[in-house]
């Protein structure tokens, strides 16, 4: 069975819209932790997508750096979430309210 | 089957390699040396990679005045006149900010030199960012510069401020990173390259008959700038990081950021998609709109100084915004002028809010400021005429720079543009005079002097020179902007 391209790139966009209603609406930070990587596999299903349409190794390699990006990133931001969650023994962002104006 | 490596042009890259290589040349100091590194090391190693940097630039520039503009690495990398200028304006920027650190550190009792390694590396990012002739480098500078810009911000581990501001900076960032790669990818999808010249290229030569694709592509990448630079509407995550933040990272990332995101995107909207300028202008007349608006209406009622320098940073970008939205080798100087002076005004400022602030990094109302100038004539009037330059008063850059970046508007057909900047410009001079008014009230019984360390004083004075000898003299600079955007355009 061929598969066409288009549905591939309709995925990857469904996917990217999950992450980001996700990022937007969830209130625990490791949850919108978890959206962000999925954006940026939706990144990485797109980049393959085209990389197969045009014939064009260079979509390919793309993947590469922006996985290695979301590696440098969990790692930071896990990082970050350990330090508040530490304070205040929570994860949830509602609570992020030390600062207003 | 063979594997060809691209040619590399060391010179072009000689800012990032002395910048990361600084990095990682005190990363393993740190390893070798038992206990702690002193401060004094990791800042000595940081100024010297900083001013190393800059002398790259004389190179370059030598350079390119010889062969002209180049790429290399497959022409991924540029290196260009804009490149060179944007470039020394970050080794500057590091370096004041370093100093402002150092006396920093002392005063809370921090020790170490992960400070210095992540504020080399995000250095090495932004350059990267200036360089970029591709949007996967310009993706990689981006994240090399936030991702080390995060751990910053979380630095002051006694303020729970701080690791709150990290965790908004990094979900907010991270969106913003997601949006400016999926918009890499839908661009390389329409136009099958990621590399802006063969874009550009390729919109030239070819007519789309379905730009779907292309549109939402370059909107999702304009979005993505839009955040990092703070553009409202997309500006919510500035002032709780500014305000979070250590201050010396404030004044260090407000500098750097601007410059970085403001040179990458010049190069995407006006080399890579200036064949698309009539489908993004009014996209960035509305950016503009509401940034210089929007931003100086919010500073007037912070009561919070870092917050209020938040908002007023806001302002500026729309400012810069107003540069880029000229689409013309002027506006793109213009642009690049108000980033070179801006950047060391900013961190002189927050190098003043980071001494008024005191130990704890806390004493921040507008109220701390009460009859400064009369307590230390020199320190009130450093921030006096900082913040007057940040107002655009003349004899001061901000004056010139907001000049330039108008003229170039209404060159480019912008006139009620330019009105409606000119009153976000009106707004925001109300809180800079009310701020320098306080500055010269009396006095409140009891206050405290606050001492001037050396080493921020030298970056508060560098910033002040700055803004004096080029307001009152601004022709070698404007000239250099000028110049320098010339070689980029052609």
């Amino acid at each position: 069975m061929n598969v066409p391209a288009a549905w591939y790139l309709v995925l990857a966009a469904v996917l990217f819209g999950i992450g980001s209603f996700g990022l937007l609406t969830r209130r625990s930070a490791l949850i919108i932790f978890m959206c962000l990587e999925l954006l940026l596999n939706a990144v990485n299903l797109t980049f393959v997508t085209f990389a197969r349409t045009l014939r064009d190794i260079g979509g390919q390699a793309a993947v590469f750096f922006v996985m290695v990006v979301a590696a440098a990133e969990v790692t930071v931001g896990l990082g970050i979430v350990v330090t508040v969650f530490r304070r205040r023994s929570s994860t949830s962002v509602d609570e992020l309210s030390e600062m207003k104006g | 089957m063979s594997l060809t490596i691209p040619s590399i042009h060391y010179l072009a890259i000689l800012p990032v390699l002395i910048l990361f290589g600084g990095a990682v040349v005190l990363l393993a100091l740190t390893a070798l040396v038992r206990g702690a590194l002193r401060t004094t090391v990791a800042t000595g190693i940081t100024l010297l990679a900083a001013a190393g940097a800059f002398a790259a630039g004389f190179f370059q520039w030598a350079n390119i005045d010889r062969y002209g503009p180049s790429t290399t690495i497959a022409h991924a990398v540029v290196l260009d006149g804009f490149s060179v200028v944007a470039s020394a304006v970050i080794a500057v920027s590091l370096g004041l900010a370093t100093l402002v650190a150092h006396d920093w550190f002392h005063r809370e009792g921090v020790r170490g030199a992960e400070y210095h390694i992540l504020a080399m590396a995000t250095a090495a990012g932004a350059v990267l960012m200036t360089q970029a002739n591709d949007l996967i480098v310009i993706f990689l500078g981006l994240e090399t510069l936030s991702i080390g810009l995060y751990v910053l911000v979380a630095f002051d581990r006694h303020r729970g401020a701080s690791s709150e501001a990290a965790l908004k900076y990094f979900l907010l960032g991270g969106f913003a990173s997601a949006l400016f790669i999926y918009g890499a990818a839908l661009v390389y999808g329409a136009t099958g390259s990621t590399n802006l010249s063969t874009v550009s290229y390729f919109l030239g030569t070819n007519v789309i008959l379905r730009p779907g694709l292309l549109y939402a592509g370059g909107a999702l990448l304009l979005v993505g700038f839009a955040f990092k630079v703070a553009a409202v509407p997309f500006h919510q995550w500035s002032p709780d990081v500014y305000e979070g933040a250590p201050t010396p990272v404030t004044g260090y990332m407000a500098a750097v950021v601007k410059v970085g995101a403001f040179a990458a995107l010049i190069r995407v909207l006006i080399s890579a998609l200036g064949t698309q300028m009539t489908t993004w202008r009014p996209i960035l007349w509305a950016l503009v709109v509401l940034t210089t608006i929007v931003g100086a209406s919010l500073a007037i009622v912070q009561r919070n100084a870092k917050r209020m320098l938040a908002y007023s940073s806001i302002n500026h970008a729309g400012f810069i915004l107003l540069g880029v939205w000229a689409a013309s080798a002027r506006g793109s100087a213009a642009s690049l002028f108000y980033l070179a002076t801006y950047a060391p005004v900013v961190v002189a400022t927050f190098a003043v809010v980071t001494l008024v602030g005191g130990p704890g990094d806390e004493r921040h109302t507008v109220d701390s400021y009460r009859g400064l100038a009369r307590r230390q004539p020199w320190l009130g009037a450093a921030l006096g005429i900082l913040l007057l330059s940040q107002l655009g008063a003349p004899l001061t850059t901000g004056f010139y720079a907001k000049f330039a970046v108008l003229a170039a508007a209404v060159d480019g057909g912008g006139g009620p543009l330019a009105l409606l900047a000119l009153l976000g410009a009106a707004i925001a001079a109300f809180f800079y005079l009310r701020w320098t008014i306080v500055l010269y009230a009396e006095s409140p019984e009891g206050a405290a002097s606050i001492p001037v360390p050396r080493a921020t004083a030298v970056a508060i004075g560098v910033g002040v020179a700055v803004t004096l000898v080029f307001g009152v003299w601004p022709g070698p600079l404007a000239a250099l902007a000028q110049h320098a955007t010339v070689l980029f355009t052609s």
